[in-house]
């Protein structure tokens, strides 16, 4: 059994990493969950939040938006449609899209379809500050 | 004979078309490279999307969601990707006539056959063809297609499908080979074929779903939708930019052919002007005498 995990994490527009790393924390749909070697094979969706994966004792935080996460021998395939590592994210941006995502909610009936939009756009925010204040 | 003016005048109108005509092949050629990129870029998304697909296909027996399930034929859907400007070659052509083909061949095998159109050019192309089956037009998108667009029309066409308007869904557009060939490409959408894998893995574990096996399947499944779509929008523009310089590269080449030839003539209309002149004094010292 191989002592380190082949992570993969790959978006519509590139190849966001791919590199051997000791631990993985996914934002699981059903739950936080933690990936070590010799895992057995697991199909999840992974909700809005904050992955992070260990290579040796340096951690890493990467925000995920929305996606798959697929275990296959120590291999580790992340499908997301957006990851940003923690220092590519542009705190500013995250903050003004955090405010607007805020007024809109606070202007919008609850019923409304721009309501569920809104509510996604707020937890991206909130996730990518979040990963952005642990550089 | 064109008087020396004209030819002068001809000869300065092809070299402005000439310039243009370079300035956008260079254009086209800096397009070009970012949508190949863009491109190759979508590229490890679509095919680990794909190998998580058919190794979950293994594990289901058919039938098992309406995305895959097939309906038989009643209507539908072509969707097709053409470019919102011309001066590209064959490039809108080719491809809306296979659309045309395509529906004046399956008109029998479906009920009806509908419509949607990405591109302008596309809409012009077909409007007077087959206007009866268009049945929705996007515009503009082509040029800087994101995720999101791609992630909208896959929407779109998933909803129409689900709620039963449509049994079969087509794409046809430029596959890219290389700048200068491009492949009309027609694929199938819906209902979603998973690919055969090569090996089969017999011993292949179980897997663990979270948090069910077809809850995950039904995400997971109209992603494969707009992935392709995405791919083929992608796939589309570089093509449609490959299209347009090699054909402002040969509409350069004819316009300095041109040159040359008017230049010649140019010349040759000048030399008899002298030569006339020339026997004029002659003939007039001549007389003098």
């Amino acid at each position: 059994m191989a002592d380190k995990l082949k992570l993969e994490m790959v978006t519509p527009y590139k190849r966001v990493l791919s590199e051997d790393v000791d631990e993985i924390t996914a934002p699981g749909f059903v739950g936080e969950l933690g990936i070590l070697p010799g895992h057995t094979p697991l199909l999840t969706t992974l909700k809005v939040g904050e992955l992070t994966y260990k290579v040796g004792s340096q951690l890493f935080h990467v925000a995920v938006n929305w996606g798959y996460l697929e275990v296959e021998e120590d291999k580790i395939t992340v499908l997301v449609d957006t990851a940003e590592i923690s220092d590519e994210i542009d705190l500013e941006r995250a903050k003004a899209a955090l405010g607007r995502a805020e007024e809109a909610l606070k202007s919008l009936p609850q019923e409304d379809k721009e309501f569920a939009v809104m509510q996604a756009a707020l937890e991206r925010a909130m996730i990518r500050i979040q990963v952005a204040g642990k550089k | 004979m064109a008087s020396l003016k004209d030819i002068k005048k001809r000869i300065g109108s092809v070299k402005n078309t000439q310039q243009i005509t370079k300035a956008m092949k260079m254009v086209a050629a800096a397009k070009l490279r970012r949508a190949q990129e863009a491109a190759v870029a979508a590229r490890p998304y679509a095919e680990k999307l794909q190998s998580v697909m058919s190794n979950l296909a293994q594990r289901e027996e058919g039938d098992s969601h309406a995305l895959l399930t097939q309906r038989g034929t009643g209507r539908a859907l072509v969707v097709l990707m053409t470019a919102d400007r011309g001066l590209c070659g064959g490039f809108n052509a080719n491809v809306s006539k296979e659309a045309e083909r395509f529906i004046r061949t399956n008109e029998q095998g479906f009920d009806d056959i509908d419509l949607m159109i990405i591109g302008r050019k596309g809409r012009d192309f077909l409007k007077n063809r087959v206007g009866d089956n268009i049945t929705k037009v996007h515009e503009n998108i082509t040029s800087d297609a994101t995720y999101k667009t791609a992630q909208l029309i896959g929407q779109e066409v998933v909803d129409a499908y689900s709620e039963e308007k449509y049994d079969a869904v087509y794409v046809i557009y430029n596959a890219f080979q290389s700048a200068i060939v491009q492949i009309v490409t027609v694929e199938q959408v819906l209902p979603i074929q998973p690919q055969e894998t090569e090996e089969v893995k017999e011993d292949s574990v179980d897997y663990i779903y979270e948090p069910n096996r077809s809850e995950v399947l039904s995400q997971l499944l109209p992603k494969m939708v707009e992935v392709q779509i995405f791919r083929a929008l992608l796939e589309s523009n570089a093509s449609e930019q490959g299209a347009r310089m090699s054909s402002m590269d040969s509409a350069s080449r004819n316009a300095s052919e041109m040159i040359g030839k008017l230049t010649l003539q140019y010349n040759r209309a000048r030399q008899a002007a002298i030569t006339k002149e020339l026997m004029e004094i002659i003939s007039g010292a001549e007389s003098i005498k």
